[in-house]
């Protein structure tokens, strides 16, 4: 069974089409990057899939209408929609009864097991932790949730470099496993991209592209060609060129490795690189900015 | 569709998914009430102020009480009596005023503070639908509010009665006119105006400030006072009247007719409460349903301010 499908999702603000008709698939057990430049449709998506936004057209997350049952569906969901949006009244310690007193699936040991790890303690107010420590509590919360999807909506935005590593690390270390599926945007895309097993490019509101990580491997390859096979290279209909130490840079879809390694050194490109590829320079250039 | 939906995905999950407890409404609400009152401490911390203050003020005056009580030897000792109950439903109105003052900015603020501060995203994150999130809210100002004022009323209360009788035992009076104090059928009425007066019969109002917490932007104040404002001051242009201007002064006013005499003391004025047979409460709580009702449907659509 799909964890996520969706037929023809749409949502309009006003004039401004957030989603614009899109379809997608997401099988269990999957670890699905969806990248795409401010305004592309990320976070309505995702909202969207959390129960948190009507929409248009068909939507069902584990089988389920998440605008209609949302807090049936909250039992095998989990997200952190943003960075600090614990409530900074809350004190540690109240933060863990609460989700265990409304949250069947909560694993209160495991939340304090997470914690014990950190400097964080049960006394404290969120609003006396740093913006760091309120990530890893908010985390230590939602990892200690056994949910069958986990949604994460640029889960380390403004956070250290320290605190971004250790995230991915636990998410993978202490969580996944699986049969869990989760659902992940950044504009850090470099730290997530050994995580995932899908990628999605997101567009004003279109899916550009969505492709498993093997299939990415297996279809995009970049050369960095000899200038005196710069032509030959260009026949070949690169999907894009860039300059790069001198030399062209240019990326292809689906040609033959062996066809390109006459050319020059061929690699797999980068996420980001594919990113500025698909996407276009300007998006790329605002990518680059965040 | 559901049973053979659950029957797949969990016997697919390795980690013993299926074997979890399911937590009962009541358990929930009650978390849900649990961090209303750890959000707003004010809702017990500010009546308790006001009867600490209010305690150490009637210690202080009570110090020359048996000075003046010497002074009126010549009244009745019901007439002395009521002196005191007019001190007592004193201490009673200064508590009700401040737990509505407390009802109302927490009305305010209960479904705006969620979207000021984002943390409706957490909040939303967790199973728990937003009909019972906004009646848990109402739960505050409707049943706790009330309940609380009612039990620091009399705590307070006893403690002035002690002081007093300590005092006059002390300056070797007689405590005849404390007797006269009838505190019992007193908090009786108390108990019934608090939960039916304050509670239920003034339902539209809080009803009508969450609803403005969970729609304004921002000013929540001012969007709760202006438009019954605007709409009170264009009937009296458009028609010469104030029907409506009436209709919330009644509401508000309950026991008017007692603030003209004075007094009447406090079980005259508390004993004017509404009942609950006026069919005025229920057309209230009919509104306070709807009020509630569109809160409900404006949080499940609202994000972050």
């Amino acid at each position: 069974m799909a964890c996520i499908e969706a037929r023809a999702l749409r949502k309009a603000f006003g004039k401004t089409v957030a989603l614009d008709g899109i379809d997608m698939r997401v099988e269990e057990g999957r670890i699905l990057g969806i990248i795409g430049p401010n305004g592309a449709g990320k976070t309505t998506a995702l909202n969207a899939i959390l129960g948190l936004t009507p929409y248009q057209g068909e939507l069902h997350v584990l089988g389920r209408d998440p605008w209609r049952e949302r807090d049936r569906l909250m039992r095998d969901v989990s997200f952190i929609a943003d960075v600090a949006v614990l409530p900074r009244w809350i004190r540690v310690w109240q933060a863990l009864d609460y989700v265990a007193g409304v949250h069947p699936r909560f694993d209160r040991a495991k939340a304090e097991g997470f914690l014990a790890k950190t400097t964080i303690r049960q006394t404290s107010k969120v609003r006396e932790l740093s913006k760091g420590m309120v990530a890893q509590l908010h985390l230590a919360l939602i990892l200690a949730i056994d949910a069958r999807l986990l949604v994460l909506d640029e889960p380390t935005l403004g956070l250290d470099i320290l605190y971004r590593k250790q995230f991915y690390d636990s998410l993978l270390n202490d969580y996944f496993d699986r049969s869990r599926t989760i659902v992940v945007t950044t504009h850090q895309v470099e730290e997530i991209e050994h995580v995932l097993t899908d990628l999605m490019f997101m567009d004003r509101g279109r899916i550009v592209l969505h492709c498993s990580m093997e299939e990415f491997e297996r279809r995009y390859l970049e050369v960095m060609v000899r200038p005196e096979q710069l032509d030959a290279a260009r026949a070949l209909k690169p999907l894009h060129e860039r300059q790069g130490l001198g030399r062209s840079i240019l990326l292809f879809d689906g040609i033959c490795r062996d066809t390109l390694s006459a050319l020059g050194e061929v690699r797999t490109p980068s996420i980001a690189d594919l990113f500025v590829a698909v996407i276009g320079t300007q998006a790329g250039q605002a990518q680059g900015a965040a | 569709m559901s049973t053979q939906f659950n029957a797949i995905p969990e016997s697919a999950l390795a980690s013993g998914a299926g074997s979890y407890n399911e937590i009962s409404v009541a358990r929930r609400f009650y978390w849900l009430v649990k961090r209303e009152v750890w959000e707003s401490r004010s809702v017990y911390i500010a009546p308790l102020a006001v009867a600490a203050v209010i305690l150490l003020g009637y210690f202080v005056s009570a110090i020359n009480l048996p000075t003046r009580m010497r002074a009126a030897s010549g009244m009745t000792p019901m007439a002395q009596g009521d002196m005191f109950a007019q001190t007592f439903g004193t201490a009673a109105m200064a508590l009700m005023a401040t737990t509505l003052v407390v009802a109302a900015f927490y009305c305010l603020d209960a479904l705006h503070g969620e979207r000021r501060d984002r943390s409706i995203l957490f909040w939303k994150s967790l199973p728990v639908s937003d009909s019972m999130t906004v009646l848990s809210k109402a739960t505050i100002p409707l049943f706790l509010l009330p309940l609380l004022t009612f039990l620091i009323t009399v705590a307070l209360q006893i403690c002035m009665l002690l002081l007093s009788a300590a005092i006059l035992l002390a300056g070797g009076q007689s405590l005849a006119m404390l007797s006269h104090l009838s505190l019992g059928v007193t908090w009786i009425a108390l108990l019934n105006h608090l939960v039916v007066g304050h509670g239920l019969y003034y339902a539209p109002f809080y009803g009508w400030f969450l609803l403005v917490s969970a729609w304004a932007r921002r000013g929540t104040f001012l969007w709760a006072v202006l438009p019954p404002l605007a709409i009170g001051v264009l009937e009296k242009i458009l028609f010469n009247t104030s029907h409506f201007g009436d209709l919330i002064g009644d509401r508000f006013g309950i026991g008017g007719s007692a603030t003209s005499g004075k007094a009447t003391g406090m079980l005259a004025m508390i004993a004017d409460s509404p009942t609950l047979s006026s069919p005025g409460l229920w057309i209230g709580l009919i509104l306070t349903a709807l009020f509630l009702f569109a809160a409900m449907q404006l949080r499940r659509r609202q994000g972050p301010v």
